[in-house]
């Protein structure tokens, strides 16, 4: 009887303790930080997805995926994203110093709606942080906002160039330039360049040039408005967040554009992602269009909504890179 | 044969006859499964950091299908934590027998004492094998539905039903211990044949009668012998023992040789190649098939693993052991010695051939396990510091990477292995002794009517090999 008791508090030990025990570490260490899952989109996204914290005061994170690999990153800011590993803790402490509303965004493309996987963290007032200033939002300023831009019409235009695709080059080497009116970006951005090549062919300084050479001065104006490094930023942004649909060569044939097209096939929108390499659309589209539709997305056609995770510059950045599917710079 | 007794070297018997180390083992083990089940109902689902996945399927099967049951034979089912709660209620005790435990104890019906209600069972969760394997809620809830059967087995029958009977993995670690090196036997039957009281089967104050339903003074084989102890406990003359005996022993005997059992030889073969084809095989739509399950593809796969196991293999079987059957036959027949015939009927030479599949089968199985235990088994570092994939790093081990071994030589090990279990197979067709009451056979006849099973053997080898090496 001395030995059945034993056994018995063998199994009592060994059974029901660890299990305590088990729970018990569980719950010291979930009070130490907020655990963030990241689930696919259709399995929920991130959870939580949103979260309050107060300004100046750590966050420590312990991020961790259900099913894939993510990415984990806040909107418009420059520190990296954090990869979030299938069932691998990952620990992170952020530190906001102004209250407002940040968005952060899954960085790995994780399947077709990997764009949805987006939560909130609002920042509020430190009372303990004298005068405390709201961030600025970034986007209320926009030029598309501010010219009040058709972003959902279908841009087109039959004036094309008929000689293959314009050359900055080309134009830089006739060693002619337009009226520096047409440089300043206010300008080049809210116009096509279908109407900008219309006003150049009007200048006097155009009467002896064909018609692909004034479509080579549109080039060059939009290539005097860039730079290499912006069009590497550009291109960065794109490739990472832009060409699963739109394509890596923007012909709008990307991995998911399938998906998308019929996703959406019935919504009245355009059938799939943009082609950014058709003249007829691109060339008949101003920056500021493309600017509106990358901030605010495309309203039923499946095109994410960026403002929230892209900075102005960044933005800018990505526009310019945009129209290197249609102009050799 | 030649056998060596094990239990006569100093402290085995000791320690076997204790039922210490057996409960120390049986708690560990009744603890780990516990962790599974907690494991997988509120750990990770990612399955590969989740102890429910990777210590079940990886780390246990590895050593079931490795180690356990090509050397121990049913050495696993001495301390499986299956059967442990169900049974410790059933006795009322952990240890001695020691006055009434819970249960009805009614016998287990006549009609279903059989394996084919484990056939049944092992054929159920291999159909959902692909999402078992893999989510770890389901493999808790699996593995939490055979604890509350077997515990209701417990409480309704007597002794173990469920492992006898019912258990979907006892059935073919049964089958397969027939291949081990170790054998639990009497010493002398002359010394049962006197004892009256038969305390192996019925049990005394020193332990149970056989839990598993056996009368330890008849066994030939290891089929049915769950190495429990118990009959070492309660023999009065000292007169069981463990042996080590030459591998397969059992397969060299003609008795107890049953269609259950032959057709959970086929089970088990179809399904390893089944499961070589749909997890390592480059065919997508199989993959597709075999997980979604409830789906029209998954329904269409699922008749084609039933219709495969069932009716293929063993009619493909039964054709190749009618042909055998039929040319020893006509070849008596030129040597003037027809009725030399040994079996009176194809089913009962198809009943006796398909035993030399238990070693194929193994080799298959052993070959299977090895394109992913090797490649897997690293991810038990991770999970022994961080079982419930809650970010702990218990023994600093949670950051351990993935890191396939001997991927070199695992074609090689693999290649070997399904060479020897052909060889095996073919050596115990040829020598596939006569049914019961038969007459001997000519050695030639003898190769003539394996011919045909060994050139089945040989198919199935190749096919597998294709599947697991190229």
């Amino acid at each position: 009887m001395k030995a059945e008791s034993i056994a018995r508090w063998l199994l009592i030990l060994l059974l029901p303790v660890l299990l305590l025990a088990a729970l018990l570490l569980r719950s010291q260490g979930s009070s130490q930080a907020v655990e963030l899952r990241a689930r696919m989109p259709e399995q929920g996204g991130w959870t939580p997805t949103d979260m309050i914290m107060s300004a100046g005061q750590p966050l420590l994170l312990r991020l961790t995926s259900d099913d894939v690999l993510h990415g984990f990153a806040i909107g418009q800011s420059d520190e990296p994203a954090v990869d979030v590993f299938p069932g691998k803790m990952t620990e992170l402490t952020l530190l906001f110093d102004q209250p407002g509303k940040y968005t952060y965004y899954c960085t790995r493309w994780c399947g077709a709606n990997h764009w949805r996987m987006r939560g909130t963290i609002e920042v509020l007032p430190n009372p303990d942080q004298p005068d405390p200033t709201q961030v600025d939002v970034p986007n209320e300023e926009s030029l598309f906002m501010r010219l009040g831009v058709e972003l959902d019409g279908h841009p087109h235009t039959d004036l094309v160039p008929e000689q293959g695709r314009p050359d900055a080059h080309r134009a830089a080497a006739l060693g002619i330039a337009p009226p520096e009116s047409y440089l300043v970006p206010e300008y080049y951005r809210t116009h096509s360049p279908v109407e900008v090549f219309t006003a150049l062919r009007r200048e006097p300084f155009s009467a002896s040039l064909s018609d692909q050479q004034v479509w080579d001065f549109v080039a060059w104006i939009w290539q005097q408005g860039t730079s290499s490094e912006k069009l590497a930023e550009g291109q960065e942004l794109y490739t990472r967040n832009c060409a699963a649909c739109h394509g890596t060569s923007g012909a709008g044939d990307g991995v998911m554009a399938a998906q998308v097209a019929a996703e959406y096939a019935n919504s009245g929108h355009q059938s799939g992602p943009t082609n950014f390499t058709n003249p007829q659309r691109s060339l008949a589209t101003s920056p500021a269009i493309q600017q509106g539709k990358i901030i605010r997305g495309g309203m039923g056609t499946g095109m994410p909504y960026w403002g929230p995770i892209f900075t102005e510059e960044q933005i800018w950045s990505l526009v310019d890179y945009l129209w290197t599917f249609q102009f050799d710079y | 044969m030649s056998r060596l007794e094990l239990t006569r070297i100093p402290g085995i018997k000791t320690a076997l006859r204790s039922r210490w180390p057996q409960l120390v083992l049986r708690v560990i083990a009744l603890a780990g499964f516990a962790l599974a089940i907690v494991a997988g109902i509120s750990g990770t689902p990612v399955g590969s950091r989740n102890f429910a996945i990777v210590f079940v399927w990886i780390g246990w099967w590895a050593l079931l299908m490795l180690v356990a049951v090509p050397l121990f034979g049913r050495g696993w089912c001495s301390i499986c934590p299956i059967p442990m709660p169900g049974e410790w209620l059933q006795q009322g005790s952990l240890l001695k027998p020691q006055g009434k435990g819970l249960g009805l104890g009614w016998r287990w019906p006549n009609k279903l004492r059989n394996i084919w209600l484990q056939n049944g069972a092992f054929v159920l969760v291999a159909l959902f094998s692909t999402v078992i394997l893999t989510s770890p809620l389901t493999s808790a809830l699996v593995l939490a539905a055979f604890l509350v059967v077997a515990v209701a087995a417990s409480l309704v029958f007597e002794r173990r039903a469920f492992c006898r009977y019912l258990c979907p993995v006892g059935g073919f670690i049964g089958l397969y211990s027939q291949v081990a090196p170790l054998e639990l036997r009497v010493k002398d039957s002359s010394v049962c044949a006197a004892h009256t009281e038969k305390t192996c089967y019925q049990g005394s104050a020193e332990g149970y009668g056989c839990p598993w339903q056996v009368f330890p003074p008849g066994l030939v084989k290891n089929t049915y012998c769950g190495t429990c102890m118990e009959c070492l406990r309660t023999c009065p003359h000292d007169n069981l023992t463990i042996n080590l005996r030459p591998f397969g022993a059992d397969l060299e005997k003609p008795s107890g040789r049953k269609l259950d059992e032959a057709f959970k030889a086929f089970i088990m073969l179809g399904s390893a190649m089944i499961y070589s084809a749909v997890m390592l095989g480059p065919w997508g739509f199989l993959k597709n098939a075999a997980y979604n399950i409830g789906s029209l593809q998954w329904l269409v796969y699922a008749a084609a693993f039933l219709t495969f196991i069932f009716l293929a293999l063993p009619g493909l079987f039964y054709a190749a052991v009618a042909l055998g059957q039929a040319l020893s036959s006509n070849n008596a027949q030129v040597v003037r010695v027809r009725q030399r015939r040994p079996f009176s009927t194809h089913r009962q030479a198809f009943i006796a051939f398909a035993y030399s599949l238990v070693p194929l089968g193994l080799a298959a199985w052993i070959a299977f396990s090895l394109s992913f235990v090797l490649a897997n088994l690293s991810y038990l570092w991770p999970v022994i510091s961080d079982p419930l994939g809650w970010g702990w790093d218990l023994l600093r081990t949670a950051q351990a990477p993935w890191t396939p071994y001997l991927s070199g030589v695992t074609p090689i090990l693999q290649a070997g292995v399904l060479l020897v279990g052909l060889l095996w197979a073919a050596r115990t067709a040829l020598r596939t002794p006569a049914a019961p009451g038969a007459r001997p056979v000519l050695p030639r006849q003898q190769v003539i009517q394996a011919l045909p099973v060994i050139l089945f053997c040989s198919a199935v080898s190749f096919g597998l090999l294709g599947l697991l090496v190229a």
